[in-house]
């Protein structure tokens, strides 16, 4: 039984659309819909990916959080240069919890905030000189480095500094790959256009650097994990079931990846994808060009886990899929451990989510071994065809809401009462304030991982921890509340 | 005029990839698909029509081509 009705969740939309004047009412419309997963195809219900409007408070970051955030920042042996002013790194630096080994600042420099601190002087000469001798100091001080991102900032765009020419002429005296990337923030309408930007970069400057190269010994079980970011370890925790079922892992992209890894991926013989969103763009690159096929999976919960491997393995041959069937079954136990623990605490709880582009339809399998529901879920940044996927994936009646305003998420949220909330960090407060259970559902809230089977009992431990905290009971001050006060009495 | 890439999907169907669009739909009927050419006017699922130039010989899938909306 879904919490509301097909109606109820359509009333709820007009009610909460009422207060926005009217042009911003009839585009705010276009971008909240009631599920029906007998649609086929999302354009018929939901509008994705056009531009905030202006004056809501959307959730959205820019071209250059997707670039240097989400896609090339967790390359861990290549220096990130925030080129720009100082802020746009400095601000985002270390923030997203994209695990790696090694030694920052002597092998790699995940943490670390390279940034070419524009001034005045920069805006109304240009960059350029400086950013040569920045690739020079960084050539001297990190000589392990294995090459440069340039990844512009909103300025680099507007003055028209030429650094694709600085970097030809860089790669070319060092031999170390100096990738421009132009991520400005302005450019497309949220993070998303980033992603597609950092992908076509590496499709230019990175892909084909050993396409003549046949030293690497390949086999016919490798494959590369793509769009996974590593978040607390989510990386790891799949490399080692893949490797279990007999497969050998050549590249992890992006997370706790390097730049050989990411050169050598087009020797593999299966892209597996996690985050379609922020990846396919190279995925259909490779597939077209080396003929690489692609496929999707879901390692969130023991149901999607089981049929993403028994899926995997149906592209490799017997030996393969044995192993896969050997994993599952070594896993089932742990799985099963799990849900009997945790299963009666979270029963029947309602969820609501507000993620980036995919784990609103990835993670709703995970909740569901937990006997929790869905009932609104909606992206910061999917587009058109992250709905069609999600579509099928979502119960009757659960609400949608894409590129949600802060307003409106509230008042969802006011009226239907989730039992917990996932969603990221600038909206955990406001919601923790309203008495509602909340998980960052971007870094994990410091925990992590969630991928996996190792990831899933940390993630119903997380949600438990959250949802069952004595903490809520405890919101209103107890002379408030007669029947608290009498109980510590 | 836009750039489509088509493809197989796992089951053998083809699909049809417009990325400016996000527009991924299988492709119903297709003018040629045989050993002569593969090409021509194109009928997706959400019911609209495409032009894509035909090829010959047959190219390997996916393939990146220009096609132009009916
Ligand atoms: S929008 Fe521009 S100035 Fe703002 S963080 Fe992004 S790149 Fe920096």
């Amino acid at each position: 039984m879904p919490a509301i009705t097909h109606e109820q969740a359509e009333a709820l939309i007009q009610e909460v659309l009422e207060v926005y004047p009217d042009n911003a009412k009839k585009e705010r419309a276009k971008h909240l819909a009631v599920n029906d997963p007998g649609i086929s195809s999302a354009k018929k219900c939901i509008t994705s990916n056009r531009k905030s409007l202006p004056g809501v408070m959307t959730i959205r970051g820019c071209a250059y959080a997707g670039s240097k955030g989400v896609v090339w920042g967790p390359v861990k042996d290549m220096v990130h240069v925030s080129h720009g002013p100082v802020g746009c790194g400095q601000y985002s630096r270390a923030g997203r919890r994209n695990y790696y080994t090694g030694m920052t600042g002597v092998n790699t420099f995940g943490t670390i905030n390279f940034t070419s601190d524009f001034q005045e002087r920069d805006i109304v000469f240009g960059g350029d000189k400086k950013l040569t001798k920045i690739i020079d100091e960084i050539e001297m001080l990190f000589p392990l480095s294995k090459g440069i991102t340039l990844q512009s900032e909103c300025p680099i765009g507007l003055i028209g500094d030429d650094i694709e020419a600085v970097s030809r002429k860089k790669t070319k005296e060092t031999g170390k790959p100096v990738v421009p990337v132009r991520c400005e923030g302005f450019r497309g309408v949220s993070q998303s256009l980033g992603h597609h930007i950092a992908n076509d970069s590496i499709r230019d400057w990175v892909l084909d650097r050993r396409d003549g190269d046949q030293r690497f010994q390949g086999t016919p079980y490798d494959v590369a994990i793509i769009g996974d970011y590593n978040i607390g370890g989510d990386a790891w925790s799949s490399r080692i079931l893949l490797e279990e079922m007999g497969l050998r892992v050549v590249a992890q992209w992006s997370g706790d990846g390097s730049l050989s890894e990411m050169e050598l991926t087009p020797k593999v013989k299966l892209n597996l994808i996690h985050c379609y969103r922020s990846m396919n763009y190279i995925s259909r690159h490779m597939e077209e060009k080396y003929g690489i096929p692609w496929f999707e999976y879901n390692f969130f919960g023991p149901s999607k886990i089981a049929e993403s491997l028994r899926a995997i393995a149906a592209h490799f041959d017997d030996k393969i899929k044995e192993g896969a069937e050997q994993v599952i079954a070594k896993y089932q136990s742990l799985a099963d451990a799990v849900v009997t623990k945790y299963r009666p605490r979270l029963e029947g709880k309602r969820v609501m989510l507000f993620v980036g582009g995919l784990r609103p339809r990835h993670t709703i399998g995970a909740y569901e071994d937990l006997g929790m529901e869905v009932i609104g879920a909606g992206y910061e940044f999917a587009h058109n065809d992250d709905y069609d996927r999600t579509l099928k994936e979502m119960g009757e009646a659960t609400l949608l809401f894409d590129d949600v305003t802060a307003y409106e998420f509230e008042e969802f949220s006011k009226r239907l009462r989730p039992d917990l909330i996932g969603s990221g960090i600038k909206e955990k407060y406001i919601f923790q304030k309203m008495g509602i259970p909340f998980r960052q559902m971007h870094s994990w809230d410091y925990s992590g991982p969630y991928h996996g089977y190792d990831g899933f009992a940390i993630f119903a431990r997380d949600m438990d921890m959250t949802l069952n905290n004595p903490c809520w009971g405890k919101l209103e001050a107890p002379w408030k509340n007669a029947a608290g006060a009498s109980a510590t009495a | 005029m836009a750039n489509v890439m088509i493809r197989k999907d796992p089951n053998g169907k083809l699909v049809f990839y417009l990325a400016k669009k996000d527009l991924e739909a299988h492709i119903l009927a297709i003018e040629h698909d045989d050993a002569e050419g593969f090409g021509g006017e194109l009928t997706l699922d959400d019911g609209s029509r495409y032009y894509v130039d035909p090829l010959t010989p047959p190219p390997k899938l996916p393939i990146t081509v220009r096609a132009r909306r009916l």
